[in-house]
């Protein structure tokens, strides 16, 4: 049993690492005027605890750690919504050069 | 089936990121990151444990109104507010989830209450002490960007020892959790750790927000992969570490911009009220001052004009008169672009979405390595909110607190157009030797007025 969770620990931490050093070159290659919707999907993304949440959220009835886990699940749910749709909105204004513009306004 | 589908949504994620390097691909990336989401959520709901959907699916939908409702009425100009909020409910969703995952382990997996793996201890106790300092520390960010407290460093006596003791302690309460598996040691570890997140950011100063916004992105990548750990989750782990390096190298992108190390900006305390010796003797040099028609008249008849937009820029919200003034410029055959600065606003890429929403189209826009050697090629260099950016003390004078910071030229161009509310120091308190130069032109007023005026008399 002991020697089973330490394996999943090191497996862990395999994935660990090489996410960082995919995380690295990805990042490294977003040009840096994408900056900002970079930070909305990252925010959007790491989000993505909302699986912890929905599992402690998932049994019946009604106890601390399912009450603790809706609430998780409304925080990143605020998340996932919000940095993916402004990251939307971010990303639908940057335009290519067109002849003649048209503005909205 | 499941580590299956969680591994599609972490690869779909990386593909968010990579969609990143242009604005044609990026669009495709969001989605893809979307898509990413719903795999995840959908997977997870599958799990035999999970019944609640009614109690979820109500949770998902209160939690995704207010935060489309928000993302939906957000002004561009208050995005690092909105991003430094967002940041601090990662943070409480982490320390939620870890809570979640100590009153009932058997949910997780991890252990019976009062028998939970000693690992699993360790891995929750990180991501709820990761968690509690990204809450606390984005809430202040947060204040500060907004306004709402006082962006200038609060900086007293043995802070950082106090910081360091602080963490201590907080290691220390982590070693009596793991062998003692009290709730309240639990508790005191959040609320020592929302205590520490405060003073951590307490003393970096508005202008270094860029650097704390992306250090907070990066601790909410490492909370959710603390949390990852506990639950022996590859999905959480992997999606942690994209988030983590991608926030620890924008943070370093934004350091080396104001030629400084994380670490200086971390212990904070830097710019706001130092006064400087160079202020002092300029006070009696002449100053050339103009308006609107003088700066219309003088880009009239320029070839060439580069437009280096600041945090003013964002303050006043001129990008759209800005961006006016720069359309009429370009019918009348001169060549216009824009220049970004690394730091340039209160977060990284912050002036190119401002430029972008302003209908600016991003060719036009260049930062700081590809458009610096044309300066001394271009007729007039039109600044406008922006100044310790520009200021030549970074290449000359040794002793200037932005001393090896890198500059944009902008008094290598023949004239220079400085478009400012006052005579004021940029952030960093050093005052600017650029505008009392022969061929610099102070513009002083709001930096929409100003553009709003050259616009009528480029018509007239």
């Amino acid at each position: 049993m002991e020697a089973h969770s330490s394996e999943v620990f090191v497996i862990g931490l395999t994935v660990f690492f090489l996410a960082c050093i995919i995380g690295y070159y990805v990042v490294w290659s977003v040009t840096p005027a994408l900056h900002s919707p970079l930070m909305g999907v990252t925010n959007a993304i790491s989000s993505v605890i909302i699986v912890g949440a929905i599992l402690a959220a998932g049994p019946q009835g009604f106890d601390t750690s399912k009450i603790f886990g809706l609430i998780g699940v409304v925080l990143a749910s605020v998340n996932i919504f919000g940095g993916f749709l402004v990251t939307y909105r971010m990303l639908s204004m940057f335009k290519k050069k067109t002849k003649k513009t048209k503005e909205k306004e | 089936m499941v580590a299956i589908l969680y591994l599609i949504s972490a690869l779909l994620f990386i593909f968010a990121l990579r969609g990143l390097s242009h604005p044609e691909s990026s669009r495709m990336g969001n989605i893809f990151g979307v898509i990413g989401m719903i795999i995840a959520v959908f997977t997870t709901l599958m799990f035999k444990s999970v019944l609640s959907y009614y109690e979820i699916g109500a949770a998902i939908l209160i939690g995704g109104a207010i935060g489309s409702f928000i993302a939906l009425r957000i002004e561009m100009t208050a995005l690092p507010q909105l991003v430094a909020a967002f940041h601090s409910l990662v943070g409480l969703a982490a320390v939620f989830v870890a809570a979640a995952a100590f009153y009932d382990p058997v949910a997780f997996s991890i252990g019976k209450v009062g028998s939970i793996k000693t690992a699993s201890l360790v891995e929750m106790s990180i991501g709820t002490f990761i968690g509690a300092i990204t809450f606390s520390g984005s809430v202040l960010a947060f204040g500060k960007l907004q306004g709402t407290i006082s962006g200038k460093p609060i900086v007293f006596k043995f802070q950082h020892f106090i910081n360091a003791l602080i963490f201590l302690l907080i290691i220390f309460l982590i070693v009596l959790f793991v062998i003692n598996q009290s709730p309240t040691i639990f508790w005191t570890i959040v609320i020592v750790s929302i205590l520490l997140g405060f003073l951590v950011v307490i003393p970096i100063g508005g202008a270094d927000m860029p650097v704390v916004v992306s250090m907070l992105n990066s601790y909410s990548g490492w909370a959710a992969c603390g949390i990852g750990f506990t639950l022996s989750n590859n999905l959480l782990i992997i999606t942690g570490a994209l988030v983590g390096a991608s926030g620890a190298i924008l943070s370093y992108i934004m350091s080396k911009g104001m030629n400084r190390s994380i670490i200086n900006v971390v212990l904070g305390g830097f710019g706001g009220e130092q006064d400087t010796s160079a202020s002092k003797d300029n006070s009696d040099k002449i100053v050339k001052q103009g308006n609107a028609e003088d700066a219309a008249y003088i880009m009239k008849n320029a070839d060439s004009v580069i437009i280096v937009p600041g945090y003013g820029m964002a303050v006043a919200q001129a990008q759209h008169a800005l961006r006016e003034m720069g359309d009429i410029l370009k019918k009348e055959g001169i060549e216009v672009r824009y220049a970004i600065h690394p730091v340039a606003g209160r977060m990284p890429g912050h002036m190119n979405v401002l430029l972008a929403e302003a209908n600016v189209p991003y060719e036009e826009v260049l930062e700081l390595d590809e458009i610096n050697h044309d300066f001394p090629m271009t007729e007039v260099s039109f600044v406008i909110g922006a100044n310790d950016v520009t200021n030549p003390a970074a290449k000359t004078d040794e002793s200037s607190p932005i001393f090896g910071m890198p500059i944009l030229d902008v008094e290598k161009s023949q004239s220079v157009l400085f478009v400012k509310r006052s005579m004021a120091t940029g952030y960093s308190g050093v005052d600017n030797e650029l505008f009392y130069r022969d061929n610099t032109t102070m513009l002083f007023g709001d930096a929409k007025k100003m553009c709003e005026d050259i616009v009528k008399s480029l018509s007239a």
